[in-house]
């Protein structure tokens, strides 16, 4: 499989748009960075474009472990603290995802916007 | 304290559900309590390691460790459940009839009670290590006081527990002879939701990459996230957007357990002459 690539090209781009609030990337090869910090996603929405696989690098930069949890992208991750987490998702039709960090869900909520 | 009495709470429901069909469906057979106990306590040992090690297991497998081993213990559980109705399809019937076990049985007994420790003991370690994990960042970080932790965890535990009890005395207030069919419907609605769950961790490690389109939305009539949907998610594997591969291995685990259960027990109206005097009363 393509994994090897795939993480280099994660590590370039999240050297990349760590500190970039707007990560339209979405669809491409590269898995989307999405970042968690005082139980805070930013961006807090990911557009990605509708029927394409994508793939979300959640970094998980506080002390603690949080989960992310969608049920409408069915798919949940325990990312333990100051550890990164690839999260995939299969094509999607156009909509708006939530998704949140359930240990945290006051704080950490976020979407994607299928477009 | 109300973050941890919802998270404790809903993750409560979903081991407790499941050990509560358990204890229904074990019913009569002889030394289930030691069996299921035994199961908690392995689960709950196991979701203190898992908590331990969630870093570590996370980065394992080029970073879907996490996902094959949630997706490897809900195909066992999967295993087991079907191992116990068919086991019960072959057994159980005079036993559930009767109530208790009968001498010769015992043995082949305790090994489908084997089969569903292992089903409990895999259910408290998924949810478990999800609590331990919370509750100790709470902890770590200082967020709340001791006290509200505590007390909004006990209160989460009560609660679950309490809808979990109604659940079993729901099912054990059935009639004898019909309890043995209802704990066959749930266990079978049980292992293909977990076998749809199992699926979704599939293709969220990348391992599978088919059929993944969501084939409809029922969320704004049921939403999956309130607490009837998580219920209805624990106990019949209720989604709102389930996804090709989701649904055919749904159907799939319920199409092999009936088959299964038919082949072990041909004609399950035909019982013996004996047993039908008995059952005419």
């Amino acid at each position: 499989m393509t994994r090897v690539p795939f993480v280099l090209a994660s590590l370039a781009a999240l050297a990349g748009l760590a500190a970039c609030s707007k990560a339209d990337t979405g669809g491409g090869p590269a898995p989307i960075p999405l970042l968690l910090k005082d139980h805070r996603f930013s961006p807090a929405e990911i557009t990605v474009k509708a029927n394409q696989a994508f793939a979300i690098e959640v970094t998980n930069a506080d002390g603690v472990a949080d989960e992310f949890d969608s049920d409408s992208l069915k798919r949940e991750k325990v990312i333990a603290g100051g550890q990164k987490g690839v999260v995939r998702v299969g094509p999607l039709p156009p909509g708006r995802y939530p998704f949140m960090g359930e240990y945290h869900a006051k704080t950490a909520q976020g979407a994607v916007i299928v477009q | 304290m109300l973050p941890s009495l919802l998270i404790v709470f809903r993750e409560m429901i979903e081991a407790g559900l499941i050990v509560g069909i358990v204890l229904a469906a074990t019913r009569g057979v002889a030394g289930r309590g030691r069996w299921v106990a035994a199961g908690v306590a392995a689960g709950v040992l196991g979701a203190c390691l898992l908590a331990v090690f969630a870093g570590g297991l996370s980065s394992l497998f080029q970073g879907t460790g996490q996902e094959l081993f949630n997706a490897a213990i809900l195909i066992l559980a999967v295993g087991m459940l079907t191992w116990h109705n068919v086991w019960m399809a072959s057994h159980g019937r005079e036993m559930a009839r009767e109530l208790k076990a009968v001498g010769a049985e015992v043995a082949q007994g305790s090994r489908s009670l084997l089969a569903m420790a292992v089903v409990v003991g895999v259910a408290v370690l998924r949810e478990g290590s999800e609590v331990v994990l919370f509750l100790y960042g709470i902890v770590a970080q200082g967020g709340t006081t001791m006290l509200g932790l505590f007390i909004g965890g006990l209160l989460g535990v009560i609660a679950g527990a309490g809808v979990s009890l109604m659940m079993y005395l729901g099912l054990v207030s059935i009639p004898a002879h019909r309890l043995f069919t209802a704990t066959t419907g749930l266990i079978t609605l049980l292992a293909a939701g977990l076998g749809a769950q199992a699926a979704a961790y599939l293709q969220q490690a990348g391992v599978v990459d088919i059929l993944t389109t969501p084939l409809w939305d029922t969320s704004h009539l049921l939403d999956e996230g309130s607490l009837l949907g998580r219920l209805l998610k624990t106990l019949v594997g209720y989604t709102d957007r389930p996804d090709g591969l989701q649904l055919i291995v749904w159907l799939g685990v319920i199409a092999v357990m009936t088959i299964l259960m038919r082949v072990v027990n041909p004609k399950p109206h035909a019982a013996k002459p004996a047993s039908v005097a008995h059952a005419a009363e």
